[in-house]
C-alpha cells in the first residue's frame, strides 16, 4: 500500500516549466504551451474559503444542537439526515446546483449563474456532514462535570455552551473544520458542474472560476503531451495539500493526547 | 434578565440551524423524487440509450455501475480484512505500524480526482488494461480501502477479550482463534464496513471517469469499458442533452444509495 502510494507520488514530477512560474504565473493557454496554474490555486482557495465560511457556522450549530439540546426524537431524525447528506454522490449535488441554484444565483447576482457564489453554496452543503459529525463527537466527549459545575454556578445553558463546552471541545472542532476543508479542496464533480470553469482569477461573485480539481477533470479527456504532464503536476499539488492537512490533523490529535 | 434572553435567542438559533439542515436534505430529495419519478419505468431501467438525445433507458450504465462496485468490493475485501487482522492481532506498535497508519490516513484524504489520475497513469497505461471495468474497479478499491480497513479494525477490536481467553484455554492456536472465533464474531460490523465502502464507490464519478471509460455498452468481461450512472448523469446534465433522463438517473442513484444506507443500518442494529 505504501509502495503504491510512493509510486503514486513519483509519477507526475516531470515538467519542463520553471517551478515558480508554474505555481505563480497566471497564463493558462495549453494550445500555446503556457502552463501556469496560479488562477486554479486561487480558485480552489476562494471556493474552499467561501464554502467554509457559509458551511461551518451551520454545521457547528447543528453539532451543538445534536450534542447538547436536542430531545431524543429530534436526534433520531437529524442524525440520520446528516449521515444521508454525507452519502449523496457529488454528481447529484452538482446536478441539484445546476437545476435549482444556478437560476436563483443568476437572478440575484446577474450573469449566467455558473459562478463562485453557486459553488460556495453547493460545497457548503457538502462539507456540512463532515464538520457536524466530528464536532458533535468532540462536544459530546467533554466531561459532564464541566457542564454541571457551570450550571450550578448559575450560568444559563447558552453561557455554559459558549464559555465552557466549546473551548473544551475546540481542538476536536478545529480537526473537524480541517477535514471539511480537505473535502472541499478535493471535491471535483460538484464544482466542475456549477463553477463555470473559466481559467482566470475571478473578480466578483458572479464570475466563473476553475479549481485545481475541476480543470484536471475537464482537460484530461483530451490533453496530451506537456498539457497532460501539467495536469499530473496539478494532481501532485493537490496531493501535497491533502497530505499537509492530514499532518495538521495528526498534530492536533497528538497534542490532545499529550 | 438579559442573559436569560440571550440564552433563549441562542437556543432558538440552534434549533433553526438544525432544522435548516433537515430542510435542505428534504428539498434535495423531494425535488429529485418528484421530478425523477415520472421518468422512471421498466423501459427506462431495462433498455439502452438511443440516438444523440439519449432517449430510451439507462440499462448499460446500471450494469456498469454494479459491475464496477461489486468488483471493487471483491478486490478490496481480502486486502482490507487481511491488513486489519495484521494491524490488530500481529503487529507491534512501532515504526512499521505508524507508517501503515499514516499511509491509510493519507490515502483516505486523497481527492478522488487524484485517484482517477493515478488509475489512468498506472492501470490504464502502464499495466495496459485500457479503459476497463478492471482498471476502474482497482482504482475504486484503492479509494475505499482505508474506509473498509478502519471499519474492520474497529470490528475486531470490539470483540470481547474473554472470547480470546476461552479459545486459547481450549488449546486453539492464534490463527484458529482468529479464523473460528474472532472473524465470525466481528462479521456483522465488517460487512457494514464493506457496504459503506461500496456505497462510496457507487456514487463516485471522478475516479472512474478516466479509468472505466465513457463508452455506453453492457460490460461482460472485466476488460470491457463502460459508463457508470454517475458519469452518465454528469454528461447529461452538463451537456444539456436531456434533463428528463438526468432526473430519472439521479432518482435511481438516490434510491440505490438509500438502499445501501438502510442495509448498513440494519446490520448495525442487529448487533
Amino acid at each position: 500500500m505504501i509502495f503504491l502510494f510512493v509510486g503514486f507520488k513519483g509519477f507526475p514530477i516531470f515538467q519542463k516549466v520553471d517551478l515558480l512560474e508554474f505555481l505563480f504565473g497566471t497564463n493558462w493557454i495549453p494550445s500555446k504551451g503556457k502552463f501556469e496554474i496560479f488562477p486554479f490555486i486561487v480558485g480552489s482557495f476562494l471556493v474552499t474559503l467561501g464554502a467554509l465560511l457559509i458551511g461551518t457556522p451551520l454545521a457547528l450549530a447543528t453539532a451543538i444542537f445534536l450534542a447538547e439540546i436536542a430531545p431524543l426524537k429530534a436526534k433520531k431524525i437529524i442524525r440520520p439526515a446528516v449521515e444521508l447528506l454525507a452519502g449523496i454522490p457529488s454528481v447529484i449535488y452538482g446536478f441539484f446546483g445546476i437545476v435549482i441554484l444556478v437560476p436563483i444565483v443568476s437572478k440575484i447576482f446577474g450573469g449566467s449563474g455558473f459562478s463562485l457564489a453557486t459553488g460556495w453554496i453547493v460545497l457548503a452543503i457538502m462539507i456540512l456532514p463532515t464538520i457536524t459529525t466530528i464536532s458533535e463527537d468532540a462536544i459530546s466527549s467533554v466531561p459532564k462535570g464541566f457542564k454541571m459545575s457551570s450550571m450550578a454556578l448559575g450560568a444559563t445553558h447558552w453561557q455554559t455552551i459558549w464559555k465552557i463546552i466549546l473551548p473544551a471541545a475546540s481542538q476536536g472542532i478545529i480537526t473537524a473544520i480541517i477535514l471539511g476543508l480537505g473535502r472541499a479542496v478535493g471535491e471535483t464533480m460538484a464544482v466542475l458542474m456549477v463553477l463555470g470553469n473559466s481559467p482566470v482569477i475571478p473578480t466578483s461573485l458572479k464570475d466563473g472560476v476553475s479549481t485545481l480539481t475541476s480543470i484536471i477533470a475537464l482537460d484530461m479527456s483530451y490533453a496530451s503531451g506537456d498539457h497532460q504532464v501539467a495536469l499530473f503536476s496539478m494532481g501532485l499539488v493537490l496531493l501535497l495539500i491533502s497530505m499537509l492537512l492530514v499532518a495538521f490533523v495528526r498534530f492536533f490529535s497528538l497534542r490532545k493526547r499529550a | 434578565m438579559n442573559r436569560r434572553l440571550a440564552n433563549q435567542i441562542a437556543l432558538l438559533i440552534l434549533w433553526i440551524s438544525a432544522l435548516a439542515v433537515v430542510i435542505i436534505l428534504l428539498i434535495l430529495i423531494l425535488y429529485i423524487f418528484i421530478k425523477g419519478a415520472p421518468a422512471l419505468s421498466l423501459k427506462f431501467i431495462f433498455s439502452s440509450p438511443e440516438g444523440i438525445r439519449m432517449k430510451g433507458g439507462i440499462f448499460p450504465t446500471i450494469v456498469a455501475t454494479f459491475y464496477l462496485t461489486l468488483l471493487a468490493g471483491i478486490i478490496v475485501s481480502p486486502i482490507a480484512i487481511g491488513g486489519a487482522i495484521y494491524l490488530t492481532e500481529y503487529a507491534h506498535e512501532g515504526k512499521v505500524v505508524k507508517l501503515i497508519r499514516f499511509g491509510a490516513d493519507s490515502l483516505a484524504s486523497v481527492p478522488s480526482i487524484v485517484f482517477g489520475l493515478f488509475g489512468m497513469a498506472f492501470f490504464v497505461e502502464v499495466l495496459r488494461m485500457g479503459f476497463s471495468m478492471l482498471s476502474g474497479a482497482l482504482t475504486l478499491a484503492l479509494m475505499i480501502l482505508p474506509i473498509v480497513m478502519r471499519a474492520t479494525e474497529e470490528a475486531i477490536l470490539s470483540v470481547p477479550k474473554s472470547y480470546y481467553m476461552g479459545s486459547y484455554g481450549l488449546g486453539a492456536t492464534k490463527w484458529q482463534t482468529i479464523k473460528n472465533i474472532i472473524l465470525p464474531a466481528a462479521s456483522g460490523r465488517i460487512l457494514t464496513g464493506i457496504i459503506l465502502g461500496i456505497g462510496r464507490a457507487f456514487g463516485e464519478t471522478a475516479a472512474v471517469m478516466f479509468t472505466a471509460g465513457m463508452a455506453i455498452n453492457i460490460p461482460i468481461f472485466p476488460t470491457d469499458p463502460g459508463r457508470t450512472m454517475t458519469l452518465h448523469l454528469y454528461l447529461l446534465a452538463t451537456e444539456g442533452i436531456s434533463l428528463n433522463i438526468a432526473f430519472g438517473t439521479s432518482f435511481l442513484l438516490l434510491l440505490f444509495i438509500l438502499g445501501f444506507n438502510l442495509t448498513a443500518r440494519l446490520f448495525v442494529r442487529r448487533i
